[in-house]
This record gives structure tokens, sequence and C-alpha cells, in this order.
């Protein structure tokens, strides 16, 4: 009795261990993960792309995360990841001892925008030093009436809404705003769904959020963006205008895809899908029409000289940069 | 103190008829509160279901026609649909109910009836009830870990059935043990005294007659894998995937075929999720209308499960 277990067990376990590997996928795929924020850029992409195909080529595309995309990136199981900020030291630390290089792309154009009730007059413009008042730790349990940012404004209780501290929206606005990323007051209401700030913020007239463009502009008739001085005084809103001529600072950043080097030369599908990617029609086209801005003709085409070239490394050092340019970016001469 | 047990005696013993049917009154009026709260309860949780799903159809309802359940997702709300993820879930799921019932009934009877009683035996059951309450995420990271890096599995279809074949094992061997424990001992010692053994006792009179309650408990593992993300995220579900994975039958010899086991997938919490958390107001209805396929594939399986088990009952008392 006992013989016959352990003979059908391990023939069990030869069976699906030979299933695992006879695996016979035939069709080239690209296989593309990262972070949720570029998530709708990369299907938009794979979806055109595959059609374009006819079938002969297929994308998939995973939706890990920033960081739980570079893991599976750097260990060379994918070939493109999303990423809404630039990779860290040790994400590039682990690419490295994987011997996986990688290609620092710029995808599109994000603006981060402050929200605030249809109703609230008062707010409608703000300078940066307000935003990190309300904003930094410091404030935590102080800063709770408008009156506190600027003594004109109502004696009412703020209503905090932001980004759940996993998102790399929470990254690039705390670093933005405050100076230091990861360094923000912690009693608001934190989330990783923006639609939940868009819910707060339309119901509580003394609210104030913040979330990625795209929310803003699908949900118009329910909240109000805060316009963000400029250091020329000028007021500006956040809208796909003021991100590509990138006069709405600091809160209008890049969104990236990192492409390795190894699956973009020995894997011909993986160079074509970028290569389409990046195409200026394609970046018109696709990348708007789920929300974000896509890289002006000029930048996409010197980004699609940059992919030629393979430019390697990333223009970061390890973190956030203000007033990064994406012609900077996108430059094949590379920065390090 | 002689005094006191006195007096105790005179004023309670025997009880007047007024003072007993004051003591049936108060009891009568805590059964009734106690009826109300009952009542009360239910009604709040039942309406708090109730609410939920009839938000979703609401909302969903209208989404749901043939050409969503026939597309693969897209970019354009409208024209996105669930095919891959309903492919996927479901078979996920038959990976997860081949492995996870024939081991937990298995598992179950060994414990229940050959396992000697000592401490190796207590440590498995402890094991097994712990089991039970660990947060399906970390079944997913042991998952990630075991299949996907140390065995080489992949980030696949067997990779997923397996780890949520993990996730319910201890209620298919809970049920299956409750089962087996309520057998009435009669149905036992009738057997033995006809000169069945041990294992034609079980085979022929335990197992049918603990088959209800081990379908039973299968349903309910079954039902919670197959509204689980977490798990099927970390060992890298994806997202968008727009061909599905290949067929099970096929014509040629030998009409089997399990490369689907091998192919990447999604499912059906995880299209929900994404679709959920975008921007357009689209997206959320379809989100909704993926939540009512769910719940229709959930009660689908119920509906089986409880028409095998009238059969099953009918099977028994003819």
């Amino acid at each position: 009795m006992k013989k016959f277990f352990l003979t059908a067990s391990a023939a069990s376990i030869a069976l699906a261990a030979s299933i695992a590997h006879s695996s016979a996928q035939d069709v080239p795929t690209v296989l593309v993960d990262g972070s949720s924020t570029v998530f709708p850029i990369s299907e938009a992409m794979a979806e055109e792309f595959q059609n374009e195909q006819a079938g002969a080529i297929r994308v998939t595309v995973g939706s890990s995360g920033t960081g739980g995309g570079f893991k599976k990136f750097c260990r060379g199981e994918t070939d493109v990841t999303g990423a809404s900020r630039p990779i860290t030291n040790e994400e590039k630390e682990l690419c490295a001892q994987n011997n996986v290089e990688f290609i620092e792309m710029p995808i599109a154009i994000d603006a981060l925008a402050n929200i605030i009730h249809p109703s609230n007059e008062f707010a409608s413009c703000m300078t940066v030093e307000q935003l990190k008042m309300l904003w930094e730790p410091e404030a935590q349990g102080k800063i709770t009436k408008w009156n506190q940012l600027d003594p004109s404004w109502p004696d009412a209780t703020i209503g905090l809404f932001g980004a759940g501290t996993d998102s790399g929206t929470y990254d690039y606005f705390t670093f933005a705003i405050t100076g230091k990323e990861h360094s923000s007051r912690g009693d608001y209401t934190a989330t990783e769904d923006d639609n939940i700030t868009i819910q707060g913020v339309s119901g509580d007239e003394n609210a104030i959020g913040y979330l990625g463009l795209a929310y803003l502009t699908e949900n118009a008739d329910k909240v109000k963006a805060v316009g963000v001085k400029q250091e020329n005084g000028e007021c500006v809103l956040p809208s796909v205008e003021t991100a590509v001529d990138a006069s709405y600072q600091p809160l209008t950043r890049p969104i990236f895809w990192y492409i390795s080097k190894g699956a973009a030369d020995t894997k011909p599908h993986v160079d074509k899908f970028v290569e389409f990617a990046f195409t200026p029609e394609t970046q018109q086209a696709l990348v708007g029409e789920v929300g974000y801005v896509p890289l002006p003709a000029e930048a996409a085409n010197k980004a699609l000289d940059k992919f030629e070239k393979r430019t390697l490394g990333s223009a970061f050092d390890g973190g956030s940069k203000l007033g990064v340019t994406i012609d900077e970016l996108v430059s094949a001469a590379g920065s390090n | 103190m002689a005094a006191v047990d006195f007096e105790h005696r005179v004023a309670f013993n025997p009880m007047s008829e007024a003072e007993a049917s004051r003591v049936i009154g108060v009891a009568k009026r805590r059964d009734f509160l106690f009826a109300i709260l009952g009542v009360f309860v239910l009604v709040l949780s039942m309406g708090m279901l109730t609410a939920l799903i009839v938000d979703l159809l609401v909302d969903g309802l209208a989404r749901i026609d043939y050409d969503f359940l026939t597309s693969f997702p897209s970019r354009r709300p409208a024209q996105a649909g669930i095919l891959s993820a309903w492919v996927g879930t479901s078979l996920v799921m038959l990976t997860t109910a081949l492995i996870a019932i024939p081991l937990g009934i298995m598992a179950g009877i060994y414990l229940e009836e050959y396992a000697p009683r000592n401490w190796v035996t207590d440590i498995i059951e402890i094991n097994v009830s712990n089991l039970a309450g660990v947060p399906s995420i970390i079944y997913g990271l042991l998952a990630l870990g075991l299949f996907v890096y140390t065995l080489g599995l992949g980030r696949t279809v067997l990779t997923a059935g397996l780890v949520l074949a993990l996730l319910i094992l201890p209620v298919v061997i809970v049920a299956t043990r409750e089962a087996v424990r309520s057998i009435p001992l009669i149905i036992r010692e009738g057997a033995y005294g006809m000169g069945a053994d041990k294992w034609q006792v079980i085979w022929h009179y335990i197992l049918p007659a603990a088959r209800p309650g081990i379908l039973t408990g299968a349903i309910v593992g079954l039902s919670r894998a197959i509204g689980e993300t977490a798990p099927v995220l970390t060992i890298g579900a994806l997202t968008f995937i727009a061909f599905l994975p290949p067929s099970p039958v096929q014509p040629e010899f030998p009409f089997l075929n399990f490369d689907w086991l091998t192919s990447p997938f999604t499912v059906m919490p995880i299209q929900m999720f994404n679709w959920i958390s975008r921007p357009q107001e689209a997206f959320h209805i379809n989100a909704a209308a993926t939540g009512l396929v769910l719940i229709a594939m959930t009660l689908t399986m119920n509906a089986v499960a409880i028409w095998i088990r009238y059969r099953l009952r009918s099977q028994a008392r003819s």
C-alpha cells in the first residue's frame, strides 16, 4: 500500500514537471508589467499593437506596481516594465546582479492635481509654500483649519484626502511639495484608489486632495482644480497644455517605461513593440485617449532615436528630480 | 448564618403562584428581546448584502451582453469584455477543485480513521485548523517562492490552481472530518458485523454517507477561492491578456491537452479591481457587470453542488 502511494505521488510529480516544461508558446509574446498608473497606457499600446500585427505577436500586461514590476524586470522575467517613478539605487543594483541592462524612456507625461469642492471659491490658487505647510509631517494635528494657511480664508476644518503610501503618486507628491520623498503628515484619508479621493472631496465643502490628472479630467463636474502659483507669480491650473509646456510646476512628472536591452536585442518582437509605442502618431492617438499627456512629436522622435542607439542607464540618481525636462530624458547622449 | 439560610428558604422555596408567573414572565420577555435582536441582526446583514447586490445589478446588469462575455479587455470601456477573465477563472477553479478535493478528502479520512492518537497527529490537527485562518496573501508569497521560483512552474494556471488548492485544503479537510464523524456508529458496526474490513467500510459505507457533508465543504472552499485576488496577483496573474489558453480538448489523439496548465492567465477579481480603479465611469460599470458574472458563477457552482447532493440523498434513501 505504502509503495503504491509513493509510486503514485512520484509519477504525479513527474507528470506535473513534464507538463511545466512542455509549454509550447509558439507565438512570440512581449511581456510587460509594472505600475498601475502606467497600466492604461501599456494596455492601450498592447491592444493596438496586437490588432496591427493580427495575432502574429502577442503582448501581455501585468499590473504588479512599480516596485513589483522592477523585481520581475530585474530578474529578467519581463521585457518592459512601467514605472511611475525613476528606478531606485537598490533596483539598479538588482538589475546589475542579474545582468539586466535597461533603457529608460518617458512613455508619457502626467500631472498631479490638487482638487477642492466646486463651491470652494477661496482656495482656487495656492502657493507651493501653503501646500507644504499643509502636507508636511509637522502639520499633523496642528494645521487643521483653512485660516491657518491664509488668515483671509474661513475658520473651517480642512478635510484631507491623498494617495496611499505605496503609490508612485504619493512618492512624487511628497517629494515635490514637502521636499522629501515619503515625508508627509499621516492624518489624512489615504487611498490607493483615486476614485475614493474624488468621492471624498466632492462630498465635503472644505476638503482638499490630490490625484492624477486623468481623474480630474473625468470628474470635472464633481471637483475643481486648485491652481498652483508659479515662481513668476502666475497661477497655473493643471491641464494637458500646461503639462506639455511644463508651465505647471512642480507637479508635472514624466512616467516611464524601462526596456530590457537584452530583450530588445534578441527578440525582434520586443523591438517592434517599443518602436510602435514611441511613434509620434501612436503617442498622440493612444496616450491622450487614456487620459495622459502624450510626448510632443519632436520628443517622441528623439525617444525613438535614443532607443535605437540603446542608450543605457537612468537620468536620475535613484530618486525623483524636479524640473527635469522631457528633452533631457529622451536625449540619446545619456546622462551617466 | 443559620438564620439567613432559613430566611432564604422561606422566601423562595416553595414559590408562590404569583412569584412563579413573574419569573416566567421575565424569562419570556428575555426570549422575546433576544428574538427581536436576532431578527434585527438578520435584517441588517441581509439588507446590506441585498443593497450591495442591488447596487451591482443597477450599475452592471445592462452592460452584460454576448459581446461583453466574448470580448477581450480593451482600453475602450464600451468594447472591453471579460472573455480571458472568465475562462481564466474557470480553468483555475477546475485545477483547484481537482487538486484540493481529492487531497482534502484523503487527508480528512486519514486523520479521522487511521491516524494514531499521539502528539504528531495533534500537531497536524492544530496546524490544519490554524492554516484555515492564515491570510491568503501569505499563501501567495509561499507559492511565489516555492512553485514559481524553486519548482519553476512559472506564473501559470497550474501555479494559481495549486495555491488556491492549498488555501482551501483546510476547509475541505475539516468538512470531511466533520462529515465522517457525524455518521452513526450503527452503520459502521453493521458493516464490520457483516465481515467488511476497514477499507471496505470506508469505501462502501462511510464515504457515500459522508458525501453530502464533504460536498458542502468543497463548495464553501471553492466559493472562497473564486473571489481571491491577493495570492493570484502575487504569483503573477496578468491584467491584460488578449488570447486564451490552449483548449483542453483537441480533435487528435489523445484528445486531452494539458498545455493550458502552463498558460499565462488572468482572473475575474483582478479584472474587476483594475476597472474599479480607473478614472472613467464607464469602466466602473464594467467592473459592476464583472461582479455580477462572478456572483452568477459562484451561485451556479453552489446550485450544481446542491443538485448533486440532492441526487445523492435520494439515492441513499432508495
